[in-house]
Formats: C-alpha cells, sequence, structure tokens
C-alpha cells in the first residue's frame, strides 16, 4: 500500500493540520517512508493471535460516584487563549 | 559534592553539612554556567527552587526527613507541575503553565524534593535524539557536536553534566534507556503501571512509562521509590504493595542466569558497541552468572507494530491541543476549522506532525484491520517471546542502542533510520516489561550502554544486577569533561 | 397513494443519574455557571487521565436486567475521534465493539381502544460513553462560546433494531422506554433539560424490498416532535422517491418551528471516527455476582407487575396499565389497596387514576408531591366501602386532605359530621318532611311525571345534607310514595 496526495491530503484534513503545498508533496514522500518499513508486518501470519491493547491483562478499576472536584475555573481559564463570561470562546459554529 | 550519591547527599543533609538552599543554589549555578552550551533546561525558577528548599531545610530541622528531603531533582518537561510552564517540548505548550501536579510531581514534592527545573525533551518525547524540542537540540557533554539520545536528552544531559544529582525521564520505546546509555547514566523504565501516568503528557497512553535517570543503580532505587505507587487516578496504574526497590541492592548474583537473545547480536549493532557489550557479559560471568543462548524471534517486527501503535495512540491523545482552551492558538484565521489547521500546523513540529498522520491514516476506516490490529497480535507475540525467554533466563541482557550518540543532524532527515535506533528498545515497551540501561564501556570516547530487561516486577531484581556490576567497575563513575 | 412502509430506528441518550460525570469527579449538577462544573480531566488538560464511575455502570446493568439483555460480561472502551469545540479531548470515550447491554427487547402498546396492538421493539445495544459540551451561539462578538459543564455526564446510548413501522410505534417505543428508564432510576427523564434525547433513523420502502436509504433525524427532545419529525421526513422521502429522485443517506435536524427537517451533513462529508480502544481504560468486567447483586435491587417491572395488578386485584389491562405507568403511581396505588383492602382494589383503582391524578393534573404535580398521601386516601376509600360516607361526601373529605383540614378521613368525617346516616327510621322521618313540604311535586308524580320523583330524591338528599345512602333514600321514598 501507498499513499497518495490525495490520501494525504484527507488524512491531514481529518488530523487537522494545515499543509501547504509543498508541504503536502514531501509528506507524501515521507510517510510511504515509514509505511513502508510497517509494511513488514502484512506477511505475518497473525491468524488465532490475541491482538494485545494493553501491557497487563488487568480490568477497568471504578471510582465511588463520588464529587470530588472544586471549582477552579479561574485557575484553569488563566491558561486560555481567549474566554469570556467564563465561556471559552472559538469561531461561529454553524451547525 | 556534585558526584556524591543520594545516600550520601541526604546525610550530608540530615548531618547539617549543607543545606538544601545551599546545594540547590550550586545547582542552580552549574546550570547558569553549563547550560547554555547543553541547552538541557528548558525552564529554570530559582525563587521557586529555592523556596522549596527552605521549606526542606525546615523539614530536616525539625527531623522530618527522608531520603530525597532537600535534594535537587530536575524534572522532564512533560510532567505536570502547578504554577511551572510545562511545555512538553512544543511550541503548542510554551505558554502553558499547568493548573496542577502530576502524581509523581506531587508525590517528589510530598518527600521533600526540590524541583530543579524542568528539562528539556523532544516536542512530545517523540524522537531519539532531542532534535525535536521545540527549544532546540540538547548537546550531549561527552561531546556537544553530538545528540544526547532521546526523547529524556534534557534529563540524561542534566544528570551527566553534573548539573543536577538525578532525574526523571519517560520511556515509551527507549526514551529513558537510549539517553542513558548515549550519555554514561543508569536508568530504569519500570513495568508499565508501577509509576502513575496521571499528570505525564501522554504520547502512547498504553506505552509511556515513567521512571528514574541516575548516575548509579543505588540512586535510581531511592528516586523510583518515591516515583512509584498505586495511584487511583491512573486506571493503568496497578494495585499493588508498595515495596523497596534497594532492598536487593547486594544480593550476591551467583547462579544469575543471563538470556542472551541473538537477534540482540547479530548483524546491525556497531562492533565497538558489541565489544563493550560483551566486556560486560564477561563481567558478569565473572560476578557467578551464567550465560544461556535465548531467542525473541520476534524483534525485527517491534519496530513496525510500534509505529502503528504508537502514532496511533498518539494521533488520539494529541487531538486536545486545539488552541480553545490552553496553549498556543494560530493568529490569524477564518474559521473554526481553520483555527484548528492552523493552530495544530504552528504549533507542532515536524516530527509530531508526521506521527499525527501516520496515527490518523492507520486508524482511518479500511485500514485499521490491517494496521492497526495487525499490530496488536505483533505485540502479543512479541510479549510471548518474552515469556517464553523468561522460562529459560533471569534477565536479558543486550545492547541498549545498536550505536553511540550521533552527530546532530545526522539522522534528522531520515525518520526511517532514526526509528530502527529504537530496535533494542521497543519491544520492553510493547511488552510492558521493566528494562535498565547500565553504562558498560566507551566506544572511541563515547559511552556504552548495557540493556537489562527484566520479567514483569522484577525492578528490584534489575537494580541488584545493575548495583552489583557497578561495585565491580567503574563506568558509570565517568564524567564528562565540559567544565 | 401507492403502499409505502415505514422503517424506524431510534437511538436514545439517557442521561445516568449520578452525582459526579462519568471519568471524572466533577459534579453534574445541572444549571450551574458556565465552566464551573468542568475539571482538569473534562477539560482535557495535558496529562489528565479517566477513571470510571461504579454507578454508572450499574445503571447499565440494571438496564440490561430491565429489558432481558445480555450484560457482557467484558466490555470495552472506545474513542470516537473528531473534532469539535465542545469535544475538548478531541475525542468521546464510547463503546464499540463491545458494548455493555446487547440485545434485549421492550414490548409496547401502540393506539388506545379497539385498535391498540402490542409491538416488540428488539434493541441491538445501549452502552456508555460520555456526553459533550454546549455550544452557546448567542452573540459573543460573533463568536460562539463554549462551557463544558456538561462534557463528560454519563450517558446510555440505547440503539433499537430497524423494528418500528410508524411514528405512533416510534412514539409508543420512546414514551415505554422513558417510563421504564424512571422505573429503575437510571435516568430523570427530564426532557427539557435534555437527559433523555432521541435520534430516529428513518427509511421508507415497498413492503417486501430490501431497506431504503436512511436518514437520521438528530436530537429530538419532545414525543410530539418524535412524531412530527418523523411524519414530515416519511412524507418528505415518500415525495422524493415518487418523484424519481433517490434518497442519500445523511444526518438532518427537525425545525420545531416550521415542522421540517433540514440536512445537517450528507454522508459524503461523514466523519471518519477512527474507532480504537481507549488505552487509558482497561476492560470492563461485570461478574455473575454483580450482576446477581444487582437484579436483588431491581424493582419489580412494569410488565410484570401489570400482570400481577390484573391477577391480584382482579383489574382490567386497562387500569393495569395506567397504573403501572410509572413507579411511584404503582407504589402509591398498592399502599392505597393496603390500607383500604382489596375488595375495594377497584375504587382504589378509581380514585387513584381518575380524582387524585385530575387533582395533581390540575396543580400540575407529581404523585409523589401529591398533598393527600396513599395512606390517607387509603383510609377515605375505607370509608367508603363501609359505607360511613357516600362518593360525593368523599369527595368533600379528599378536597378537605388534600387542603390540610384535617390529616385522615376520619379525623374529618368526624369534626365535619359527615357519617352517613343509614338508619332508616331517622331517613324516613326526613322524607316525611320532605313530602309534606313539597305537596306539587308529589301531586305530580302521582300525575304521571316520573320527573317528579328524582326531584323529590333531591330534596331528600339535600335534608340529610348527602349523608344518607341515595339507594337507601329511593328506596324509601318509592315504598312512601307507593
Amino acid at each position: 500500500m501507498s499513499l497518495t496526495l490525495e490520501q494525504v491530503r484527507r488524512v491531514a484534513h481529518l488530523a487537522r493540520i494545515d499543509l501547504s503545498e509543498s508541504e503536502a508533496a514531501a509528506t507524501v514522500i515521507e510517510l510511504n517512508g515509514i509505511l513502508g518499513l510497517i509494511e513488514q508486518m502484512q506477511a505475518v501470519d497473525t491468524a488465532g493471535v490475541e491482538p494485545m491493547a494493553h501491557a497487563q491483562d488487568v480490568s477497568q478499576r471504578l471510582r465511588e460516584d463520588v464529587v470530588s472536584e472544586a471549582n477552579r475555573r479561574v485557575d484553569y481559564q488563566a491558561v486560555s487563549p481567549d474566554v469570556e463570561a467564563g465561556l471559552f470562546l472559538v469561531p461561529k459554529v454553524i451547525e | 559534592m556534585i558526584n556524591a550519591s543520594l545516600k550520601q547527599l541526604a546525610q550530608a543533609l540530615a548531618g547539617k553539612q549543607i543545606s538544601s538552599v545551599e546545594l540547590t543554589q550550586l545547582y542552580l549555578d552549574r546550570i547558569a554556567r553549563l547550560n547554555p552550551a547543553l541547552n538541557a533546561f528548558i525552564t529554570v525558577d530559582a525563587d521557586k527552587s529555592l523556596g522549596q528548599a527552605r521549606a526542606a531545610d525546615a523539614r530536616i530541622a525539625r527531623g522530618d526527613t527522608g531520603p530525597l528531603t532537600g535534594i535537587p531533582v530536575a524534572q522532564k518537561d512533560i510532567f505536570c507541575a502547578r504554577d511551572w510552564r510545562t511545555s512538553c517540548g512544543s511550541k503548542m505548550l510554551d505558554n502553558f503553565v499547568a493548573p496542577y501536579d502530576a502524581t509523581v510531581i506531587e508525590r517528589l514534592n510530598a518527600a521533600g524534593a526540590v524541583l530543579l527545573g524542568k528539562t528539556n525533551m523532544d516536542e512530545f518525547a517523540m524522537g531519539s535524539s532531542n532534535e525535536s524540542s521545540w527549544y532546540g537540540p540538547v548537546k550531549n557533554p561527552w561531546d556537544t557536536t553530538r545528540v544526547p539520545g532521546g526523547s529524556s536528552g534534557g534529563s540524561a544531559a542534566a544528570v551527566a553534566a553534573r548539573l543536577a544529582p538525578v532525574a526523571t525521564g519517560t520511556d515509551t520505546g527507549g526514551s529513558i534507556r537510549q539517553p542513558a546509555a548515549m550519555c554514561n547514566l543508569t536508568g530504569l523504565k519500570p513495568t508499565y503501571g508501577v509509576v502513575s501516568r496521571y499528570g505525564m503528557i501522554a504520547f502512547a497512553s498504553s506505552l509511556d512509562q515513567g521512571g528514574p535517570m541516575a548516575r548509579s543503580a543505588e540512586d535510581c532505587a531511592v528516586l523510583v521509590n518515591a516515583m512509584a505507587a498505586f495511584d487511583p487516578r491512573d486506571s493503568t496504574s496497578l494495585e499493588r504493595p508498595t515495596e523497596d526497590y534497594g532492598r536487593d541492592l547486594d544480593k550476591p548474583l551467583a547462579g544469575l542466569r543471563i538470556g542472551l537473545p541473538r537477534e540482540f547480536f547479530g548483524e546491525g549493532c556497531e562492533p565497538s558497541v558489541m565489544a563493550a557489550v560483551e566486556a560486560a557479559i564477561a563481567e558478569y560471568r565473572k560476578l557467578g552468572a551464567e550465560t544461556v543462548d535465548i531467542s525473541l524471534p520476534n524483534t525485527h517486527l517491534s519496530v513496525p507494530a510500534y509505529y502503528v501503535i504508537a502514532p496511533a495512540e498518539a494521533s488520539s491523545n494529541l487531538s486536545r491541543f486545539d488552541g480553545v482552551r490552553y496553549g498556543y492558538r494560530a493568529p490569524e484565521y477564518v474559521d473554526l476549522n481553520d483555527l484548528y489547521a492552523k493552530t495544530r500546523a504552528q504549533g507542532f513540529g515536524a516530527e509530531v506532525k508526521r506521527r499525527i498522520l501516520i496515527g490518523t491514516y492507520v486508524l482511518s476506516h479500511g485500514y485499521y484491520d490491517a494496521y492497526y490490529l495487525q499490530a496488536q497480535r505483533i505485540r502479543r507475540m512479541i510479549a510471548d517471546d518474552f515469556a517464553t525467554a523468561f522460562g529459560q533466563c533471569d534477565v536479558i541482557m543486550g545492547p541498549t542502542s545498536p550505536c553511540t550518540a550521533f552527530k546532530l543532524g545526522e539522522k534528522a532527515d531520515d525518520p526511517v533510520q532514526m526509528y530502527l535506533a529504537d530496535i533494542y528498545t521497543i519491544a520492553v515497551n510493547l511488552a510492558g516489561l521493566p528494562g535498565m540501561s547500565i553504562p558498560c564501556g566507551f566506544a572511541y570516547g563515547l559511552p556504552v550502554g548495557l540493556q537489562l530487561i527484566g520479567n514483569y516486577f522484577n525492578e528490584a531484581r534489575l537494580l541488584n544486577i545493575a548495583h552489583r556490576f557497578q561495585q565491580a567497575t567503574d563506568w558509570h563513575q565517568r564524567a564528562p569533561a565540559i567544565e | 397513494m401507492n403502499q409505502w412502509e415505514v422503517v424506524i430506528g431510534i437511538e436514545t441518550h439517557a442521561q445516568l443519574a449520578t452525582v459526579s460525570k462519568i471519568f471524572s469527579g466533577a459534579a453534574t449538577a445541572f444549571g450551574a455557571e458556565p465552566n464551573t462544573q468542568a475539571c482538569a480531566v473534562d477539560l482535557a488538560l495535558p496529562g489528565v487521565l479517566p477513571v470510571l464511575n461504579r454507578k454508572a455502570v450499574d445503571c447499565a446493568i440494571r438496564f440490561g436486567l430491565a429489558i432481558g439483555a445480555k450484560v457482557a460480561e467484558k466490555s470495552v472502551f472506545a474513542r470516537k475521534n473528531y473534532f469539535y469545540p465542545d469535544l475538548p479531548k478531541g475525542y468521546q470515550i464510547s463503546q464499540f465493539e463491545l458494548p455493555v447491554v446487547q440485545g434485549g427487547a421492550i414490548t409496547v402498546q401502540v393506539g388506545q381502544g379497539e385498535k391498540a396492538y402490542e409491538k416488540t421493539v428488539r434493541l441491538t445495544r445501549a452502552h456508555l460513553e460520555e456526553d459533550a459540551g454546549k455550544s452557546l451561539h448567542e452573540d459573543f462578538h460573533g463568536k460562539t462560546g463554549i462551557d463544558l459543564n456538561r462534557a463528560g455526564t454519563p450517558l446510555l446510548e440505547i440503539v433499537t433494531e430497524p423494528d418500528m413501522r410508524s411514528s405512533d410505534e416510534a412514539v409508543a417505543y420512546a414514551k415505554a422506554l422513558h417510563a421504564l428508564v424512571r422505573w429503575i432510576g437510571i435516568c430523570d427523564g427530564n426532557m427539557q433539560e435534555g437527559s433523555f434525547r432521541c435520534d430516529a433513523n428513518v427509511s421508507v420502502r415497498r413492503p417486501g424490498q430490501p431497506f431504503g436509504t436512511r436518514r437520521e433525524i438528530k436530537n429530538l427532545n419532545s414525543f410530539r416532535f418524535l412524531k412530527e419529525a418523523i411524519d414530515y421526513e416519511v412524507q418528505w422521502q415518500i415525495n422524493e422517491l415518487e418523484e424519481g429522485r433517490a434518497i442519500v443517506q445523511a444526518t438532518v435536524l427537525f425545525d420545531p418551528d416550521t415542522g421540517e427537517t433540514r440536512m445537517m451533513r450528507s454522508k459524503e462529508d461523514a466523519h471518519d471516527y477512527r474507532y480504537f480502544p481507549d488505552p487509558d481504560l482497561l476492560p470492563l468486567l461485570i461478574d455473575a455476582e454483580w450482576i446477581t447483586r444487582t437484579r436483588a435491587t431491581m424493582p419489580e417491572l412494569p410488565a410484570a407487575k401489570q400482570v400481577r395488578f390484573e391477577a391480584d386485584y382482579g383489574l382490567s389491562a386497562y387500569d393495569s396499565r395506567a397504573l403501572t405507568a410509572s413507579l411511584d403511581m404503582a407504589d402509591f396505588y398498592e399502599a392505597v389497596v393496603a390500607i383500604a383492602g382489596k375488595s375495594a382494589a377497584k375504587p382504589c383503582a378509581n380514585w387513584v387514576m381518575v380524582d387524585l391524578a385530575a387533582r395533581l393534573n390540575r396543580e400540575n404535580l407529581e404523585i409523589g408531591e401529591s398533598p393527600v398521601g396513599a395512606v390517607q386516601l387509603g383510609g377515605l376509600v375505607l370509608r367508603i366501602a363501609d359505607n360511613t360516607v357516600s362518593n360525593n361526601i368523599a369527595k368533600k373529605i379528599f378536597e378537605a386532605l388534600w387542603n390540610g383540614e384535617g390529616t385522615t378521613a376520619d379525623e374529618i368525617i368526624d369534626k365535619q359530621g359527615l357519617k352517613q346516616i343509614t338508619d332508616s327510621g331517622a331517613i324516613e322521618a326526613l322524607i316525611d318532611e320532605v313530602l309534606s313540604a313539597n305537596a306539587a311535586m308529589v301531586a305530580e308524580f302521582r300525575s304521571g311525571k316520573e320527573k317528579a320523583f328524582n326531584a323529590l330524591v333531591g330534596q331528600a338528599m339535600k335534608a340529610t345534607k348527602g349523608k344518607a345512602n341515595p339507594q337507601q333514600v329511593n328506596e324509601l321514598l318509592k315504598k312512601k310514595l307507593g
């Protein structure tokens, strides 16, 4: 498998990363290099092997339904690029 | 003083031979003098550090001391520390002052340690050379034209140059062990789940693990004792009884079975590195260990599997950096999507973007099974290889890195070559096992690391194996000439 | 019109009744100041991690048991990746391949009276996930404001098979589901506050043909909108097809003001969500013991209760269904019967369903808020049953109880002297007085005007201040005039 410029553009859009024309062209080559490395996996017979998502075979721990977090809006919004009236502001969203 | 062990420092502090303020100032002075040439620190805040040192001195005066009370610790800039800029080596977080403490920071604060500064790193821990940092590359104190390794390169350079007695690192594919090897340090990546990931900015969640970087196994034991604990805020943190990782340091090694995977001793490793590694293994035989020929047959698949799993998780983990709630926001944009795309294009560096794109691609519709699931199956095969191997031996040894520290810029244009340099370390993260790198000699004047891989939860055993070697050799005591 | 068959599947987001978020310790209370209930985890600050709320899982198990589904021994949380400002992490934690609840069914009554029929709607799955925040589009200098208080609120997404064949069936299902989630105490069902929201997948086809292309109507937050939106959408799709245009898969929004649906996005710009197991969360394991423990705390379910009401209390299917519309109602009814006695089960039913319901309705109160408690109402029905008071007097007593004029029916009967007169001698004496005072009416009656008899009964009842048994008055009067 190898990526086309069109696919790279699609992936960049999904990842919300702006790519200029020249960046996109260079990215195609770089990503195909990495895919070449990854491709070795395809030849491996993994039939019957259970995918391993976690390093340890343990189950999810549960927390009790208790409110433990206080309001820290001032601290959290001190690092925000654009806030007003306690809201995070973004360009108008049209639904 | 700068070559003293943590134990000696603690004794000096407890005996009032030195105060924490004096010790901290000593290191701050060294940083001021030597860091410009090394670029090991991103953020130093003398006032904050000295404030903590004063508090530590007060504790010591009260007799309320622990092994780290008053000792300066450099923190990789991946750990959120309240009121400290926490950049993760990225322009994206250059303006991010963390509003909370990572569990590791919280634990070290509670232990009375002094946060000496935040160390440089590959951007979002993605790299093996520290060249992807937005703050510029870190220079290797052994040769400032060379890389210190990565991604915990700042921590490695700082400890190697005696700008800090000890430092934290994180290891997703070798990011503690490889820079430790390249800077002549001892580094430990614990079993996945031993050190809390809460507040440690995620690269690849199922692989990331924090650990100590120090000048000796003994110091690593002291630091990991403070770092490791069950954390209810991290679902992947393991509920285990606390242990003293230094409890077995002095145990004799007689009868130790060292597994030597033939895949680690074949082609692809620089002969000078291999020579140092083999000499170290000979030393172990002298210490009473025996060696066993073993095989990790899927080693060659670890790099491909890793470069699917790690970027896939990263692509999702890094979606939160969108310029809405914190961090960098592009100055100009026309609409919401443009805000996202420009913020992320400008805020992330080339390597991070590359990995986000690869990760996005392998998870996208129609490719998931072929890439992601296949990589997870191979991950299981790799873990099974280790399980088989540990039926035959107690520890696995080999080189940490196939090469010594390379020249700045040497591999920067070839990501695939850079990725392949992680061949010996990555499998350990995929399996979730503990691993170490310890100094074992030099090749053409550059440090060589010996990698030790243990079975799950065998950190104390690994530290013991490392410590006995360090009792018999002095490689770990060699310091770079940078004064 | 040619025959078209409507095919509907419904996805419901039920907000679970927890006090804290599904993956963080922030509060879920409705109506807080913006972003005051968004903690570090909800804001997706760098480095934070999720930990699962046990109560949310309890709720999912309860639901699974209530609909006869398989509660998965192992389920997995997955990340659904997309960018949106109300989604702080850039992904929603949900369940994809292995949901916690698998299968199950809900049987509902569609329509009323003669045409009523039962319909079984099969459920595909129900899974746990986190809610997103809210985008506020009021003008902030042309920008959108983001409030993340709701981000991380636990949801159970309940997905049906495409089993419904009309908007009536869809509404009947939605109402039954709404009643059920409240019945088992996992959701407050508050639709105005968004605690219970439905998406409807609608398509049409010729009978016997494969399913048509569907369009999904998003975020319907009332049963009326659900019906209107489906009806509009069905008609729109039929028109399109009959005019030779193909339906294109899309997501649409319903505008209650115009009563129309409009396209939000087509399949072409549909997201590629890149689901994968969340590496920050481990598999959720639910063992048999947890299920058994939960089962022991489950209330009797509406269907079972309905059957039991018919058998135990001799109620009609209609009454039983009405009384099991909510758990509060059913519990109230049984508490009334416990006082009034099983032999009065039917009058108890009437009192709860008619008199009490009407009064509550008028004051816009829930049955749990009724000023007349079940014990009080039971005491009242008991006095009707033992002929202490007539039904008419009982209504006065009910009002008195409602207004707090006394704490028990007996107290009010005593205080206000409302005890029914059953002594026939006393009634006869009163009747004699009435007859002598109304000689003209008596004459009319005797001349054959039957109406006059009723007037005389009325006069007699008036004379007893309504305290006589009307039946008894009737008989005695007949005898006197006979």
